[in-house]
């Protein structure tokens, strides 16, 4: 399929009072129509001013952004505006105008854009039943849910009809049940209208959950990208093992996190199973094996873009020779064996 | 001494000082919303930002706002004269106060737009709205609460100002209570225009109020 946004040798500088400060270094990225792409990152990694740099709401210091095969440095002012049509954006504080209602919110690209009011409103009540408000047409945004706003934000998104929509932390103001309904209408949207979705993120979990493609970006710099399924089980950088195996942990309480460091033994690995693997005792074939006890410090089960995917953080013995022959079992019997230096339950 | 003749007088004045506050504030409204408008998008966070354009504004808005309007009146009546005529009367009076008024509405305006959410104009500017669409159809009517907040104020400060215009023959119930109460020692006629003129503040205050609070869809 062909490539709608292309980015090559990108980077942004700010100027500040206090000096220089380099947000993207030499970002390369191709992005497929159709596809649903995750951009991953720390705080602070850069994500955002990346995903402003696709619409060029930032300009980029170096480097070329192009979108549907143009090169957005080389339109005019008034192209760049109508190119914008083509690439709708969701934030994560919805941003709606908050002294018009619902329809009126809906309404407002049609209408910048020269569309006849009655028009508008038709087409804008079409939009409310894409994304299940009907009923909330006359109301003010201060009346609505975090999941509403962030539904009309996204009918908005659409009434131009845009090839790309890009969501800037769109599920991060929401609770764990709303972000999955969200999630849910924006699959349903990318596979109904064909529009190439990008979602900014800090959550594995949103990636895990619709996304076919990922990119990590970690202190300005693309660490890694690929297909979630590959990174998800391979995952080579640093950022992207913090990230995925850190993912859960944000929740535990502090009491809790200390009784499991204290159960962390100095080896730790991570086991990533796949279909063929899980039927299988592995684990507790090899203690047999071995006579040697290993700690359990996490284990989950995934649906990684439809795949069932187990994932266990394993405490090795101290005993290094132990630990060694552990990891060739582990690995004999097909399953992923990496590293794992600083887990923190 | 409270016959017909001071009644039609006090009414006068009453009619004379609205008067010059509404039509000051009218005039004042006209060019000081452009200026504050260009303030807000000139600045350093709006989005057009021009230093040079903003200096300059910030300068001359900020020298007149710092001369004392009773030194302003006195210092434009040249000025006055050549435009009205005379520099003597309510419509004289407008003058000066449109001058005074202006900086003041001007930086009203300039900080209720930048009260604005930066993301709702960041959304406008993803949606390939103009620099003149969001003005109008973003900041002006997401900040329009604000705005009339500000008016509300700007009104009561033009009308204390119009009211010291009378030491110089301004008209107005201002003009009354300093040839009565001060030059002639009539400390009840005195009394009754300064009453009407807290009541006169007070109605503007309170419709000011009511307006911007039944316009503001923020509440539920």
């Amino acid at each position: 399929m062909d490539e709608i946004i292309r980015i090559k040798n990108m980077s942004k500088v700010f100027q500040s009072s206090s000096g220089e400060f380099k947000a993207l270094d030499d970002i390369n990225l191709s992005i497929h129509q159709g596809d649903i792409y995750g951009i991953i990152g720390m705080s602070g990694a850069g994500k955002s001013t990346l995903v402003r740099c696709i619409n060029f709401l930032e300009r980029p210091t170096q480097g070329t952004v192009e979108v549907d095969g143009k090169d957005l440095s080389s339109l005019s002012n008034k192209e760049l505006r109508a190119t914008r049509k083509d690439i709708a954006m969701i934030f994560q504080q919805f941003n709606l105008l908050m002294q018009k209602n619902v329809i009126d919110n809906i309404c407002f690209p049609l209408t910048i854009a020269g569309m006849k009011k009655k028009e508008a409103r038709k087409k804008a009540y079409e939009l409310l039943e894409v994304v299940g408000l009907t009923d909330k047409a006359k109301s003010y945004p201060v009346q609505l849910s975090g999941g509403q706003k962030q539904r009309v934000a996204i009918a908005r998104a659409l009434a131009a009809e845009p090839k790309i929509l890009l969501c800037d932390e769109a599920t991060s103001a929401l609770d764990p049940q709303t972000t999955k309904s969200i999630l849910a209408l924006l699959k349903e949207i990318n596979e109904k209208y064909g529009i190439t979705i990008v979602i900014i993120t800090h959550e594995m979990a949103v990636v895990q959950e619709i996304c076919s493609h990922v990119a990590i970006i970690g202190g300005g710099k693309l660490v890694e990208q690929g297909e979630v399924f590959d990174i998800f089980s391979h995952p080579k950088s640093q950022e992207a093992r913090e990230l995925i195996i850190k993912k859960d942990e944000a929740g535990v309480s502090l009491k809790k996190q200390k009784e499991v460091k204290e159960l962390v033994t100095k080896h730790c690995i991570r086991i990533v199973f796949t279909e063929n693997s899980s039927f299988e005792p592995v684990i507790a074939n090899m203690v047999i094996k071995y006579q040697a006890p290993v700690n359990i410090l996490k284990a989950d089960t995934k649906n990684v873009g439809g795949i069932a995917h187990g994932e266990m953080i394993l405490g090795l013995p101290e005993d290094r020779q132990v630990a060694e022959l552990m990891k060739e079992y582990l690995r004999s019997r097909g399953l992923e064996v990496e590293e794992v230096y600083d887990y923190v339950g | 001494m409270w016959d017909k003749q001071i009644i039609t007088m006090i009414v006068q004045g009453i009619l004379e000082t609205l008067y010059m506050t509404l039509g000051s504030t009218a005039i004042g409204y006209l060019l000081g919303l452009p200026l504050g408008i260009a303030l807000a998008v000139t600045d350093k966070q709006g989005i057009k930002p021009n230093r040079l354009i903003y200096k300059i504004l910030d300068v001359i808005s900020n020298i007149i706002r710092s001369v004392p309007f009773l030194i302003l009146l006195i210092v434009l009546i040249p000025f006055t004269r050549a435009i009205v005529g005379k520099s003597y009367g309510s419509t004289a009076t407008i003058v000066p106060l449109v001058v005074a008024a202006t900086p003041f509405i001007a930086r009203m305006i300039e900080s209720s737009l930048k009260e604005v959410d930066q993301g709702v104009i960041e959304a406008a500017q993803s949606m390939g709205a103009s620099t003149f669409t969001i003005i109008v159809r973003v900041m002006l009517v997401e900040a329009r609460t604000s705005i009339l907040v500000g008016m509300t104020i700007a009104i009561g400060t033009i009308l204390g100002y119009s009211a010291m215009a009378g030491i110089v023959g301004g008209g107005g119930l201002g003009d009354i209570a300093i040839r009565y109460g001060y030059h002639r020692y009539q400390t009840d006629i005195m009394i009754v225009t300064v009453v009407l003129l807290v009541i006169l503040v007070q109605i503007f205050q309170s419709t000011g109020m009511l307006i911007s609070k039944r316009l503001d869809r923020r509440k539920k």
